[in-house]
């Protein structure tokens, strides 16, 4: 994308007002999508985006510039405006030498896979067809499909003034599914989706048929589905239902920026026992071609496996450049942004628990009443005060240890460093979902997973007295 | 401050501030081929973010972008592409793409480009000249003594974690080979601050924003008060009591909720039956307290807008009067597919995103005079008033209606705020909330985002807590 003698006088450029640390991140990212709704191919799109975002840190302070001009000339501009803030600095002259390449991906993730590849577009169309008719085909009452299909390929290039020179080219899949079912009660939906750090070879693992009975089943089930309850109950959560109770119990309160500005229940908690026994909390950005996957993360840094708590003991938070360097450490690889228009920031990649050693079916006979949640939405969290919400979209009641009628969507609140203790039983039955993390108005691709596994007391936000 | 010169439909005398960019918009449409419609929306926008910590700049962000955004129609099918660069290397491309596009979708005979209908816009003024001339000193200055302001305002507060000044200005061309020519240009600004209240163990957040049309009148005064205010008066909150309540939303709660409620209001989810409104037409869906109008011709509002995202003018629009349905927003394709218009009432997320009919200025007919929060909280005496939600995306279907949202707040006790209560949900549905409000406020406030905030009260609401 951009030569080494140029990246090297744009860095110089970028230093010559002072700082300590300067970076050129540049970006090269074709999107194309495709959109099958109400029985219709609706909308094909295509995007093409190209630019570098170039950083000075000065003591606390970072100018950020960012250019969609790849040329030496707009290079330059930027790094004079990101440089501005290192104006009241020493400024002088730094000559600035990177490379050789480090973390070079040839032909995907790094990990010596060969180069994904891209399906046509009349490939695409074809897979949005089978799933619109394998989810009008599960029920009658399926009253509305929409199945789109989007890929990503992104080419970045790091080059900061330590040195460091690196590449990775990055190719992600998602294809997903909604549905709409009417019954007496209403309207309700049903959401699923695959989502990999893969090209075209995601339909080699994943069956759209099966993705779009998914959503069907979903929508139908909950046309007979009674109000959720309200108040405290245990919660059984399926083993690969979303995983994001630990990405909003703890995730984001572990992540640094919170930590350095003690803005997290877990600020100062490392070493501390902060979760039952049961909880072994892993980010990993390096797990085959799951959704938070890359070879080296937005700073050039490789992903790493961070173990975060250890049989319930918290061992480390997640670190980017910034955050790292204030503590005289080496970043975890969790530097991340979702274009080279913005500034990276700490962010989970693949967050996951541990599977244990329990039977799944067995936790739910070992529940005399509870609810069991099969799938979950999104959820929120306030890391500084702990509170955390999440959603489910495929929910039952447990009664007598069986799981029995189908519930009403409710979010599910808890307060993280609580509701961690209060895990006391996790199956074998590991797996893990795609999901988008937005944080502070970006957004990236993330892995959540986990076995089945019960929190002995939630509180559920359903309307049933 | 000057005033925006646009226009719609005839080709007649240019905006004033993008012509190159309504130039470069009427080149790319002059590359249609015969048979085919072409729409070209070009962008160009540039930003200054500022955030302060601990008495120094954190970070100086300050950058440009441009883009286009290129939609073909023929034989009734549409196919869309869009660069993020006006370089003339992907202008060519663009097009090509988006036509490609084109080919593979399905014929629809509902699928066209707008036309012009007439209507005439609304001038609005949504651009400050001197924005451009406030130096960066100054803006960095502005967040600075924000930042200073919030950790002394109160000795409860221990740390503020963002203090933010921002600001940005977008010019937008957009030309169709259908008659469309439009060019709009405005300018924003804003402060934001949230702080971290603490009390020997706990602590609570709380944040707050002054928002602007630029750099002046911008209100660090306002944004740290509204801060400090939400998360002092939490401090000691504890779970509260489960059972049936009437809610109090706080303003931005409430401009929260109506977004929400705006999205089953889309003309495009009433045809695809993905909205609880559909079918529901001149009937009685709220309490006739609700009467709720998108107006963009408003200068008030945030999202004032003299046209929509198809080029034709922005409008009043009635949806709901006296609680009867009285309409839905359309934008052109799915006015056709309804058996009518649009009514300007397109939105897109910039250069990269396809039309889609959506509110900008949704506002409550005002309730009782005197109704301004305290007025609200005398009248329902006994509830929950709730000062934020979480989980929003999460929990409130606007398909389904299902509403279950987190939520952290203040009891109501003798029509006063009482003591703070979080970790609790409030659950309903959306068709049963519009049925059960008690009373909206008179006290409409513009915030940023498609809908204004007014004090609003609904009855019987489920509260999950202990």
């Amino acid at each position: 994308m951009i030569d080494s003698p140029v990246l090297e006088r744009v860095l110089s450029e970028a230093l010559r007002h002072g700082g300590e640390f300067a970076e050129v991140f540049a970006e090269d990212r074709s999107t194309s999508s495709a959109l099958l709704d109400d029985g219709r191919v609706e909308e094909l799109s295509s995007g093409r985006e190209r630019g570098a975002g170039i950083r000075v840190v000065t003591g606390e302070t970072t100018g950020f510039a960012h250019t969609a001009d790849l040329t030496e000339e707009g290079l330059l501009r930027a790094a004079e405006a990101a440089s501005a803030v290192a104006r009241s600095g020493g400024g002088g002259t730094r000559t600035v030498a990177v490379g050789p390449l480090g973390a070079t991906a040839p032909g995907g993730q790094g990990t010596g896979r060969p180069a994904p590849s891209s399906g046509s577009k009349a490939d695409t169309l074809a897979l949005l067809q089978r799933a619109d008719e394998a989810a009008r085909a599960s029920g009658d009452a399926i009253s509305q499909v929409q199945a789109g299909c989007g890929a990503s390929r992104r080419q970045v290039l790091i080059a900061n003034s330590d040195g460091l020179l690196a590449r990775d080219e990055q190719a992600r899949t998602r294809f997903s599914v909604s549905c709409v079912a009417v019954g007496d009660t209403g309207l309700q939906t049903g959401f699923e989706t695959a989502a990999r750090t893969l090209g075209f070879e995601l339909f080699d693992e994943v069956s759209v048929e099966e993705l779009a009975r998914l959503a069907a089943n979903r929508a139908l089930s909950k046309l007979s589905a009674r109000p959720a309850p309200s108040g405290e109950l245990p919660v059984v959560l399926a083993g690969g239902s979303g995983g994001i109770l630990f990405h909003e119990a703890c995730g984001h309160g572990l992540e640094a920026d919170h930590i350095v500005k003690d803005a997290s229940v877990y600020t100062g908690m490392v070493g501390q026992q902060v979760a039952s026994p049961l909880v072994t909390l892993v980010d990993d950005g390096t797990v085959g071609s799951e959704w938070g996957t890359f070879a080296i993360d937005d700073e050039g840094r490789p992903a790493q496996r961070n173990v975060l708590i250890d049989q319930g003991v918290l061992t480390d938070y997640l670190w980017d450049y910034l955050r790292a360097r204030k503590e005289g450490r080496v970043s975890s690889g969790n530097g991340r942004r979702q274009t080279y228009q913005h500034l990276p920031m700490v962010r989970m990649t693949n967050t996951f628990l541990l599977p244990g050693e329990e039977d799944a079916d067995e936790i739910v006979a070992q529940t005399p009443r509870g609810v069991y949640v099969a799938k979950l939405g999104g959820g929120q969290v306030n890391t500084t005060t702990g509170d955390f919400v999440f959603g489910t979209t495929e929910a039952y009641l447990i009664e007598g240890g069986r799981i029995t009628e189908p519930l009403r969507d409710a979010n599910l609140i808890g307060n993280g460093p609580e509701i961690l203790k209060r895990v006391d039983a996790v199956a074998t039955d590991f797996a893990m979902t795609p999901g988008t993390c937005g944080k502070d108005g970006q957004s990236v691709p993330v892995g959540c997973g986990q076995a089945t596994l019960r929190v002995t007391g939630v509180t559920i936000g359903g309307t049933a007295e | 401050m000057s005033t925006v010169i646009e226009e719609s439909g005839a080709r007649g005398e240019e905006g004033r501030v993008p012509d190159d960019l309504l130039a470069l918009a009427d080149r790319v449409a002059g590359w249609a081929r015969s048979g085919e419609e072409v729409e070209v929306y070009v962008a160009r926008g540039h930003e200054t973010e500022v955030r302060a910590y601990d008495g120094e700049v954190e970070s100086l962000t300050s950058a440009s972008s441009a883009g286009i955004g290129i939609r073909v129609v023929a034989d009734h099918r549409l196919g869309f592409a869009w660069a993020g660069s006006l370089d003339e290397s992907v202008l060519g491309e663009a097009l090509d793409e988006a036509r490609d596009n084109a080919s593979f979708a399905t014929p629809d005979e509902h699928v066209r480009l707008a036309v012009p209908d007439g209507v005439a816009a609304v001038p609005v003024d949504l651009w400050d000249e001197r924005l451009a001339e406030v130096p960066t000193t100054e803006k960095v200055a502005l967040a600075l003594a924000l930042e200073a302001q919030a950790r002394g305002a109160d000795p409860r507060i221990r740390q503020v974690n963002a203090a933010d000044y921002g600001d940005a200005s977008v010019e937008v061309a957009l030309v169709s080979t259908t008659g469309i020519r439009a060019s709009s240009r405005r300018t924003s600004g804003y402060l934001s601050v949230g702080v971290i209240a603490g009390d020997g163990e706990a602590s609570q957040t709380g944040g707050g924003f002054s928002v602007g049309r630029g750099f002046d009148g911008l209100d660090p005064d306002r944004a740290t008060e509204d801060a400090v205010t939400r998360a002092v008066r939490l401090l000691g909150a504890t779970k509260g009591p489960s059972g049936r309540s009437t809610v109090v939303f706080d303003r931005r709660v409430a401009s929260t909720l109506l977004s929400v409620v705006s999205s089953a209001l889309s003309g495009e989810a009433v045809a695809k039956g993905r909205s609880f409104f559909a079918g529901r037409l001149g009937e009685q869906v709220g309490d006739p307290v609700l009467t709720l109008v998108d107006d963009p011709t408003d200068p008030r509002a945030y999202g004032a807008a003299a046209f929509d995202a198809e080029g034709l003018a922005c409008r009043r629009n009635v949806l709901v009067d006296a609680g009867v349905l009285r309409g839905f927003l359309y934008d052109t394709v799915s006015g056709s597919r309804a058996g009518t218009a649009s009514t300007g009432s397109a939105v897109r997320g910039g250069f990269a995103g396809t039309p889609g009919p959506g509110c900008r200025a949704l506002t409550l007919a005002p309730g009782r005079e005197g109704h301004d929060e305290a007025g609200v909280l005398a009248a329902v005496g006994e509830g929950l008033f709730v000062q934020s939600v979480t989980g929003v995306h999460s929990g409130v279907n606007p398909i389904s209606g299902d509403f279950s949202v987190g939520a952290e707040g203040l009891m109501i006790r003798d029509g006063r705020l009482a003591e703070p209560v979080r970790e609790i949900t409030v659950a309903s549905t959306l068709q049963r909330i519009l049925q059960s409000l008690v009373a909206v406020g008179a006290d409409l406030e513009w915030l940023p985002g498609i809908a204004a905030g007014q004090t609003l009260a609904v009855g019987d609401m489920q509260v999950s807590g202990v």
